[in-house]
């Protein structure tokens, strides 16, 4: 094909040429679009969804006041019977090292760092999120299996970092709830 | 009309240099932390390594490449001598320099950081200046494509701009652009905590930041291999552009979207609130569009190949394609890796997948194969191209060239695929070690095995391409001719201002930018008691 004859027929082919882009273009615009609602629906009707809020804390004075102090780490029932856990990050381990939680309950996790950035990924589940020092993270979690998961630190914490793996042992209801009865505050410690 | 072949020629050197090495110490760092190494007693040497691997390859191979590649379209595009040669090799050295800068205290285990920096971990601060020098060498390009370009449009009042530089002057607006949320983050807050002028830093907001750049240098990444899809393939190949306009419309929405998208890598951040999040994700599904639209112009062009070739059929033309010619297997090669990585990309950005993948080995997975796989290929394709006309010499073993692309096509496969399955399993990125004893990690090691032979086989590629330009240089003289473009089946006469210049879509780039960041960033900077202390590495 030569220039000339390129131009030569031109107009009817190049009308054909950008009907056919057009016709593309549409389909391409319209996938978009699909996935964009697709998105909104499930975000709606409370499929897994990014951490809503911000809240922020001070990683130089959590161990000393509020709600991330040693002694209210772990795993407590609450009222409605729900489990709220609370966990924090640091060079190069978590605490606690063991989260139990009961199957089949909605669980809160909430951690933050006392240091550098970490994420708490548990393996098998899509759970998964990152600790940024200053902030609180928040995440709703359901396990529908008991078991051992491990829990691995899925950001760079620095030199350590290969070495920060954590547990979540999923157990039965009831043996959570007859351990949660004293109110205490708990882990794999101890059973 | 290529003029300045040394300063080209220097840029790619360079920028091949620096990704032998750190190709190199890749497939080591794949090899170490997989069951067929034995245990690194050292875990700081890896991401030594890995802080290495990833600035070179993430920060200078790219940048020198869309550098070189660019003084080569303003010069051969325009038919116009480079104006301002002595500002492109300041640029050059502050780029040499800035490396050398950075790689120092890399090398010495003060700046175990990473390429994304990571604060509140701290460095040495000659890292993060030499980072700093190496963006504001590359920012002297931009600001050189640009005063090309209007040097061009007063000798040529009203023509339209070549779609080669068209591009290549969009994408160096996107690179100026996107590089300020990291110049931001290094300038106000890490190295001033890296001098000792402060102590703490927000951690959270230098997160923010860097996502401001994080994304969109992909797409800048992406811009010389667009560009060579567009531009040089159909020539190669014996094809025509199917549109021109459309074209634009690529380039351009990729500078409009590219760039308020980057939150999607916070989706499972604590200090970005949901609604920054959900518009972002949108946005990112939005980028997606230029590169349909560009697959099908792409398609549409090589079938007219095809069919000028004798063709025939529905699908019957696909054999009548060149094989044999470097260009067209560089370009199927990348074509099937950009589907594959553009497919997992989809999961990554969308609101609710990335939660079962995020921060796992599916996504080192996913931009290996989209940057190392689909964008580095069509620089292989791009440097072969270019070759006989900067040197003047001719490149004679086509076959070792296909040998070459071969290679690279099935090792990005064998150590992208199993990466991203054992992401899937929930392998965590950047360890130096996996205890492949373990029972609950020991199903991953095979694959982890397969992932670091194809490091291997990506390392002989690499080598065998360093090879073939070394033998370039020394290849008997030809003259290839000028260097030219390929033209659109219809070649545009006139082309409307908006496709002609790129001041508005700038302005909406930055427009984008400032509603979809600007909020978040003010908020994050407002809120008290964010600041945390830095935690120096390797100083003590």
């Amino acid at each position: 094909m030569s220039t000339e004859e390129t131009h030569g027929n031109g107009s009817a082919s190049a009308e054909v040429a950008a009907r056919v882009e057009r016709r593309w273009a549409t389909i391409a615009v319209i996938i978009i679009v699909m996935m964009a609602l697709l998105a909104a629906f499930a975000g709606i009707h409370r499929a897994t969804m990014p951490q809503p809020r911000v809240e922020i804390t001070d990683p130089s004075r959590i161990h000393l006041s509020g709600e991330f102090v040693e002694s209210n780490l772990g795993s407590v029932l609450e009222a409605n019977g729900n489990v709220t856990v609370r966990a924090i990050g640091q060079q190069y381990s978590f605490t606690p090292a063991c989260i139990v939680v009961p199957v089949d309950t909605p669980i809160t996790l909430r951690a933050t760092s006392a240091d550098v950035v970490h994420g708490i990924l548990i393996q098998g589940t899509n759970i998964n999120t990152m600790l940024v020092p200053g902030y609180i993270s928040e995440q709703l979690m359901r396990f529908a299996r008991t078991g051992d998961y491990l829990m691995p630190c899925q950001e760079f914490c620095s030199f350590g970092h290969e070495g920060m793996w954590g547990k979540v042992k999923v157990i039965d209801k009831t043996e959570f709830a007859g351990r949660a009865k004293g109110g205490g505050r708990l882990s794999c410690v101890g059973q | 009309m290529l003029v300045n072949r040394k300063l080209i020629l220097a840029h790619f050197w360079l920028a091949f240099a620096v990704f032998g090495i750190a190709l190199t110490l890749g497939a080591w760092q794949m090899f170490i932390r997989s069951p067929i190494g034995t245990w690194l007693s050292n875990p700081e040497l890896y991401y030594r390594s890995l802080t290495a691997h990833g600035t070179v390859m993430g920060y200078v191979f790219p940048t020198l490449v869309a550098m070189g590649f660019g003084y080569a379209i303003s010069e051969s595009a325009l038919e116009q001598r480079l104006v301002g040669v002595r500002w492109a090799w300041t640029g050059f050295w502050l780029i040499v320099i800035g490396s050398i800068m950075a790689v120092i205290p890399v090398a010495l285990g003060r700046a175990s950081v990473l390429y994304t920096f990571y604060p509140p971990l701290i460095g040495n601060v000659f890292y993060y200046l030499g980072v700093v020098l190496v963006v504001v060498g590359s920012w002297i390009w931009v600001a050189l494509m640009s005063v090309n370009l209007s040097v061009w449009r007063k000798a040529h009042p009203g023509a339209p701009v070549p779609l080669a530089m068209y591009a290549n002057v969009a994408g160096s607006y996107l690179w100026a652009w996107t590089a300020v949320g990291a110049a931001l983050e290094l300038l106000l807050q890490i190295i001033p905590v890296a001098a000792g002028l402060k102590a703490t830093i927000d951690a959270g907001l230098a997160r923010v930041f860097f996502s401001w750049t994080l994304h969109a240098i992909v797409y800048f990444w992406l811009m010389p291999t667009y560009i060579a899809y567009y531009t040089i393939v159909p020539r190669a190949i014996g094809g025509r552009v199917y549109s021109d306009s459309m074209a634009r419309i690529s380039f351009i929405l990729f500078l409009v979207v590219a760039m308020p998208i980057g939150m999607h890598h916070t989706f499972a951040d604590p200090m970005v609130g949901a609604g920054f999040k959900f518009i972002h994700s949108a946005f990112t599904a939005l980028v997606a569009l230029p590169t349909l639209l560009t697959v099908f112009t792409i398609c549409a062009s090589v079938e007219i190949a095809a069919r000028l070739r004798g063709g025939r059929g529905l699908f019957g033309w696909i054999r009548a394609l060149p094989w044999d010619n470097p260009m067209m297997l560089a370009l199927a090669f990348s074509f099937v890796m950009l589907g594959f990585g553009g497919a997992g990309g989809l999961i990554n950005m969308s609101y609710q997948l990335d939660a079962s993948i995020h921060n796992t080995q599916w996504i080192t997975g996913h931009f290996h194969l989209i940057f190392g796989g689909a964008i580095v290929i069509m620089y292989f394709a791009i440097a072969y191209d270019l070759w006989p006309h900067l040197t003047g010499r001719e490149l004679i073993d086509l076959r070792l060239i296909r040998t070459q692309l071969w290679l690279w096509f099935v090792g990005m496969i064998v150590t992208t695929f199993p990466w991203h399955w054992v992401g899937i399993l929930g392998m965590p990125r950047r360890m130096a070690y996996f205890d492949f004893g373990d029972p609950a990690i020991a199903p991953q090691a095979l694959s982890v095995t397969f992932s670091a032979i194809g490091g291997f086989i990506l390392l002989t590629s690499g080598i065998l391409f360093l090879v073939i330009l070394a033998r370039g240089m020394r290849a008997p003289g030809a003259d290839a001719g000028p260097y030219r473009f390929a033209l659109a089946v219809h070649q545009p006469a006139t082309v409307p201002l908006a496709l002609n210049t790129h001041a508005l879509w700038v302005a909406l780039m930055i427009a984008l930018t400032l509603t979809n960041y600007g909020y978040p960033i003010l908020t994050l900077a407002m809120t008290e008691g964010t600041s945390v202390p830095a935690v120096y590495v390797g100083a003590q």
